[in-house]
């Protein structure tokens, strides 16, 4: 399983798309921080806050729109990242390689799901050091933070685990691309149904917005993290099932 | 359980859909064997290869590897067999030395000596000097030796290849035959192809499948004596009747090729070869010439694959009925 996991990330760092989703990713969110920060500074808004005793501090402005804006690019960019995982590997045929190998199917597809978490781990590490720096001159709610971080990386696990299933699906990427971001897009926007009453109903529990909305709030509510663990076991079972009924 | 049988494969069937693949296939592979997979396309060869090395899972059927049940001990299984697909499964991006490094985790080579079975595998298939090079820049003879280098890399009892010369120069399936009879002294081999002379060459046990069917299982010596003369040219100068030739004791069948070739046909454990010789001298035919006309693996194959033909036309019919 660590095998296929490290040989996983090692050949992302060895195509360009890694890096290149890497480089334009740090620029994209470079340039939201910044504009961010420069927003919370201007003087009016400064008053604006100074006068709200418990209106939103520089965390919750800088650190939760950050994460807010990175959940809707990663919306993009996981199914890119994912498609390849197996369709790739069905078109270029190389999966029998993993069949005939003395490994279980549920290790080949835990294997590929934790090399890919590797990646976006790190992805998230470099990413993270521009809040960080915030820190040169001012203070942060850690606790925030690291819900606001917890969420981030629930939501890309679980994007992750759809994306995999999806591409044990189809051996052409691109397909499994396109389904994958019109799945996950769906996810985001199932709410938006429900969007007219006080109570919400299934569709807006299925949605995958609420739960990441409050914990970037920073409010730790252990049903949204059950949501998420239950949406990366589910669609990693399917994958293995699905693996296994190929043979059939 | 014989320690000596490597494989074995009982009653194994294969539905696609309505399409039978492979119908009750039975064989076993001992040690040491190099067994040769013949069949014309699309006869179940990779099918029943698939299936050996757990890449398909069978209709109906029981395979065995080194006494380890594939379907309950997969990884038992599957830890003695290295296997070659048709298409070599290679990472383009990879280079061969870290591939090959990839697939001794893989098949679970202890750490410490993954250094040893690398330069052992690499050295086999003749990579040493192309270790450092991307896989996918490698020209196609050097990729199916890749491809053989990771069936072999963790020195397991049996080696699967799935027409493994194929697309190659003539220099190169000559390399990668000597390669194989040189894996052959070490492990057993299976090894499916549709070029016959390949056989002839490495294999010292032959199969034939034919439509899902086996239709012959026999060692290449049994093959050769299966390929006995049953016909000789013979030369005459002066070339008598054709109807004075056929008198000749155990002559069935002549025809005449040119003005002075002549091609007999005769019975199989009666060579007339002898008295021919004896009747030239005596009636001054003027003998040159005489050759016994051996037949060919390829006429073997071709007389057994379509001999079949009915029989199994037969099989379905009365299935149908």
């Amino acid at each position: 399983m660590w095998t296929i996991a490290a040989k996983e990330l090692r050949s992302l760092f060895l195509s360009p798309l890694a890096w290149s989703i890497l480089g334009v990713l740090q620029f994209i969110f470079a340039w939201v921080f910044a504009v961010l920060v420069h927003w919370f500074l201007q003087p009016d808004i400064q008053a604006n806050l100074a006068n709200h005793p418990d209106g939103p501090g520089l965390t919750e402005i800088v650190v939760g729109n950050l994460l807010d804006w990175m959940a809707i690019v990663l919306l993009l960019v996981v199914p890119l990242l994912t498609m390849r995982l197996f369709s790739e590997e069905k078109r270029s045929k190389t999966l029998p390689l993993l069949l005939s190998a003395p490994i279980s199917m549920t290790s080949i597809v835990l294997g590929k799901y934790l090399g890919l978490m590797g990646f976006f781990f790190i992805m998230l590490l470099i990413l993270m050091l521009m809040p960080l720096s915030l820190l040169l001159g001012g203070t942060l709610d850690f606790g925030q933070v690291a819900a606001g971080l917890l969420g981030v990386t629930l939501l890309l696990a679980a994007f992750s685990a759809i994306g995999l299933f999806i591409s044990t699906l189809t051996a052409y990427p691109t397909v499994a691309a396109i389904s994958t971001f019109g799945t996950l897009l769906l996810l985001r926007i199932l709410d938006w149904a429900e969007n007219t009453g006080e109570q919400t109903g299934v569709l807006t529990y299925l949605s995958m917005t609420q739960h990441y909305q409050s914990l970037l709030h920073g409010l730790f509510d252990s049903q949204d993290v059950v949501y998420y663990l239950l949406v990366i076991a589910l669609f990693l079972i399917l994958s293995i099932h699905r693996l296994t009924m190929e043979r059939i | 359980m014989n320690p000596d049988i490597l494989i074995s494969v009982h009653n194994l069937w294969r539905y696609y859909g309505h399409f039978c693949a492979v119908r009750e296939v039975n064989f076993e592979v001992k040690r040491g064997q190099i067994l040769g997979f013949l069949g014309p396309n699309g006869a179940g060869k990779s099918t029943t290869m698939q299936m050996i090395t757990g890449n398909l899972a069978p209709t109906i059927g029981q395979i065995t590897v080194g006494g380890q049940d594939l379907f309950e001990n997969p990884i038992e299984a599957k830890s003695q067999l290295g296997y070659l697909p048709e298409h070599p499964p290679l990472y383009q991006e990879m280079q061969v030395i870290e591939f090959l490094k990839f697939c001794a985790k893989l098949h679970r080579v202890p750490r410490p000596q993954i250094p040893q079975a690398l330069e052992r595998a690499m050295e086999h298939c003749g990579l040493s000097h192309v270790g450092k090079r991307l896989i996918g820049n490698l020209s196609k003879g050097y990729q199916q030796r890749v491809g053989i280098a990771q069936a072999i890399i963790h020195t397991p009892s049996v080696v699967i290849l799935d027409e493994p010369t194929i697309g190659l120069d003539p220099i190169q399936i000559r390399e990668i035959r000597n390669l194989i009879s040189k894996i052959g002294a070490e492990h057993s081999v299976i090894l499916s192809t549709h070029i016959l002379p390949e056989v002839q060459a490495v294999c010292n046990q032959v199969q034939i499948i034919n439509q899902g069917q086996l239709i012959l299982n026999d060692t290449i010596q049994g093959l050769l004596t299966q390929m006995k003369t049953t016909q000789l040219i013979i030369g005459l100068r002066h070339p008598p009747e054709l109807t004075e030739l056929l008198q000749v004791d155990g002559i069935e069948e002549v025809e005449q090729v040119d003005s002075t070739h002549f091609r007999i046909r005769h019975a199989a454990e009666h060579s007339p070869a002898e008295q021919l010789v004896e009747q030239s001298v005596t009636a001054h035919w003027g003998l040159f010439e005489l050759i016994p006309e051996k037949r060919s693996l390829e006429q073997v194959f071709v007389d057994l694959t379509q001999a079949e033909e009915p029989h199994t036309t037969d099989l379905i019919n009365k299935e149908a009925a």
